[in-house]
């Protein structure tokens, strides 16, 4: 023991740096920051040196060439020693580390710890959240598999809608004129260098910001932020009733930290590693590519966004959300910070929250996707083939066949892309049918050119079955009177 | 030693030092900004010019679209297969071709072809074109992306380089045809 105290006082005598560690950690801190709301900023940061411990040890095999990475993931996969559990706890890292840092954001937020002094603080904290992203992006190029290939197509074709300079940007994305090699070492060199530098020089100002200006205190309602005051009340805060953050406040981020380290763990344990999937080889054509967790609403407003809107909605979007970020210190600065005074804050971040959590949901199940195999792979269910006629069941071939199965379900079987066609007969008369069906528009493709007349008149017999039991088809009214004919009334069903 | 306007010699040089490190650096940074820029300084010549084979012309009977595939002219020698460019060949009647890019026109994912149904179909966000190539429906702005094509030989060559974008599109056929 004496000889650690000595070597200890050896070191610090050449360091000089005893002292300046022990002011950081004993600095004072009002007291109701020792909470468990306080720990997500330094579980963020525990993650990010996991990452960086995981990830230094995938890159001691992992080979960053567009022809052998694939083959190099598969070696840490099955013939690496553990390689796996690394490549697991560094995916599932990355997920757990832009949820942390997500909800360390809405955290301060509602806290309103961007409010003076530490307007930069939060700005950094901005950028913080950004570079975290480019690390889950560039990873997941990393993970050079199908999902990476055509998730950098889908990169470079929405950079290509840049106007003017898109072009120019594809192809200093790319590295060349398509993904290939020089793709892969660009997002290697972006991955491994660039982002990381990045993030350490920002999470070091941010934590000098942090321990220079102060914790933000626990916001109480109707204590009001004001420039001209702000300071000295901290002060006096921290001084009169403040408790030195070690150990005062320490022990809740130790315990977080170790959780979620656990957590992580765990699921690495239990979930595997992500991927990879199929080769990135494009002449493999049957895949359907889908982006990491994080970016999966995207995915989804992608496909819903009119085509009119979408270059715009591209391209403005990210910059009116990065600088409302940006601009929010600037505008509100001062004021109240308890939550339960800010009640548009909250409902912005519910909003945000539903938004989001909607739109993943949804790309999860991708609806808008024409299910690819439906035609072939799902059959029509029973109870539409049960006691019809031979021209009906002609019809329920011509479903098939003619991929309608592909964005047409059937008791809740098939693509979800156009509507379910269970009850068709009673929102469509045969003529508004067969129209629809030739002439497609409202996002369905026009079938004339590839029906024949037989089939079609099969196909229309066949949707003119789908309605339920005791509800008779829609019908034209007009059209009895126009044929002379007086059996308008309803043949059965409704009176 | 002091000049007139109050500048000590050590400041003086001292700003000089900062003025020549500068210097250096603007010295520097020009042909490092020429390497980062090389993918879009490049010249496009020679392999980017080039006419690329997909194979015989009976390898794609009159009236079928087929899937072709071939090495893009640009590779370097580690891309492995991320240099093998799958593309649709439509043999529209025997005479005339049409080549259209894997890439679906909204963001690049690859379009399957459906001959039951003569459709391109998007497994991504559901976009779906004509056998012609014409945008039938989804979040495409516009058709398949055409390359320019020739017959030589009893071959089918193609012009491609370069990944088609909906903004890069210089070695594709712009006009969009109507229903053939």
């Amino acid at each position: 023991m004496r000889l650690i105290k000595s070597i200890g006082e050896w070191l610090d005598e050449r360091l000089q740096i005893g002292e300046v560690i022990k002011e950081t950690v004993e600095h004072s801190v009002p007291r109701e920051t020792a909470s468990w709301f306080y720990v997500f900023g330094s579980a963020a940061f525990v993650v990010f040196m996991l990452q960086i411990v995981t990830g230094i040890m995938l890159a001691f095999i992992y080979v960053p060439s567009a022809g052998e990475a694939w083959n190099s993931l598969q070696t840490l996969n099955h013939q690496v020693a553990l390689g796996w559990f690394i490549r697991a706890l560094h995916g599932w890292g990355s997920d757990f580390m832009v949820a942390i840092v997500l909800i360390h954001m809405v955290q301060v937020f509602l806290f309103g710890a961007y409010k003076y002094p530490r307007e930069l603080t939060w700005i950094v904290g901005v950028f913080l959240l950004i570079v975290t992203l480019g690390m889950a992006f560039t990873g997941q190029v990393l993970r050079f598999d199908q999902d990476a290939y055509w998730g950098l197509g889908i990169g470079a074709s929405i950079a290509s809608r840049v106007p003017v300079i898109g072009p120019f940007i594809v192809n200093l994305m790319l590295g060349g004129p398509i993904i290939a090699g020089a793709t892969l070492s660009r997002f290697f060199a972006l991955h491994v260098f660039v982002v990381p530098g990045l993030l350490i020089a920002f999470v070091s100002v941010h934590l000098l910001m942090v321990i220079k200006l102060g914790i933000n205190e626990w916001p109480m309602p109707g204590r009001v932020v004001r420039k001209a005051t702000y300071l000295k009340e901290y002060h006096e805060l921290t001084k009169k009733d403040g408790i030195p953050f070690v150990p005062g406040a320490v022990w809740k981020d130790l315990f977080f930290g170790g959780f979620i380290l656990l957590s992580i763990a765990a699921c690495a344990l239990y979930f595997g590693p992500f991927g990879p999937s199929g080769p990135p080889d494009p002449t493999i054509i049957q895949t359907a590519p889908r982006p990491d967790f994080f970016f999966l609403w995207l995915y989804a407003v992608l496909s819903f966004l009119p085509p009119s809107m979408e270059t715009p909605a591209l391209l403005i979007g990210p910059v009116v959300g990065i600088l409302a970020l940006l601009l929010l210190p600037f505008v509100f600065g001062e004021g109240e910070k308890s939550w339960r005074r800010r009640p548009v804050a909250v409902l912005t971040i519910l909003f945000v929250a539903v938004v989001l959590g909607t739109f993943t949901r949804l790309a999860e199940h991708t609806p808008w996707s024409p299910v690819m195999d439906a035609w072939s792979g799902i059959p029509i269910p029973s109870q539409f083939l049960h006691h019809r006629t031979a021209l009906e069941r002609q019809g329920a071939l011509v479903f098939q066949v003619k991929q309608c199965h592909n964005c047409h379900s059937l008791d809740n079987q098939g693509g979800k892309r156009g509507p379910t066609l269970d009850a068709v007969a009673v929102r469509l008369t045969p003529d508004q049918l067969i129209r629809q069906v030739i002439q497609g528009g409202g996002n369905m493709p026009a079938y004339g050119k590839n029906l024949s007349p037989a089939e079609t008149t099969a196909l229309v017999a066949f949707l003119e079955t789908l309605h339920p039991a005791g509800q008779s088809p829609a019908r034209d009214a007009a059209r009895a009177i126009a044929l002379g004919s007086d059996t308008a009334a309803p043949a059965s069903g409704h009176p | 030693m002091t000049l007139p306007n109050g500048l000590t010699r050590r400041a003086l040089l001292m700003k000089l030092g900062i003025l020549f490190n500068g210097f250096i650096a603007l010295v520097l940074a020009v042909p490092i900004v020429r390497y980062l820029l090389s993918p879009i300084s490049r010249e496009k010549k020679g392999a980017y010019d080039a006419w690329v084979a997909l194979g015989n012309l009976e390898q794609f009977p009159s009236g079928q679209t087929r899937l072709a595939t071939y090495r893009n002219p640009v590779v370097n020698p580690w891309d492995g297969d991320t240099g093998d460019i799958p593309c649709w060949v439509r043999n529209v009647d025997g005479q005339n071709f049409q080549v259209f890019a894997i890439n679906c026109a909204h963001l690049g994912c690859p379009v399957r072809w459906f001959p039951q149904s003569s459709l391109f179909m998007c497994p991504c966000h559901g976009g779906a074109y004509y056998q012609d190539g014409s945008r039938a429906s989804g979040p495409p702005e516009r058709g398949l992306f055409e390359y320019h094509y020739k017959i030589d030989g009893g071959k089918l060559l193609i012009k491609a380089s370069e990944m088609p974008t909906p903004g890069q599109t210089s070695n594709i056929v712009r006009e969009i045809r109507q229903c053939v």
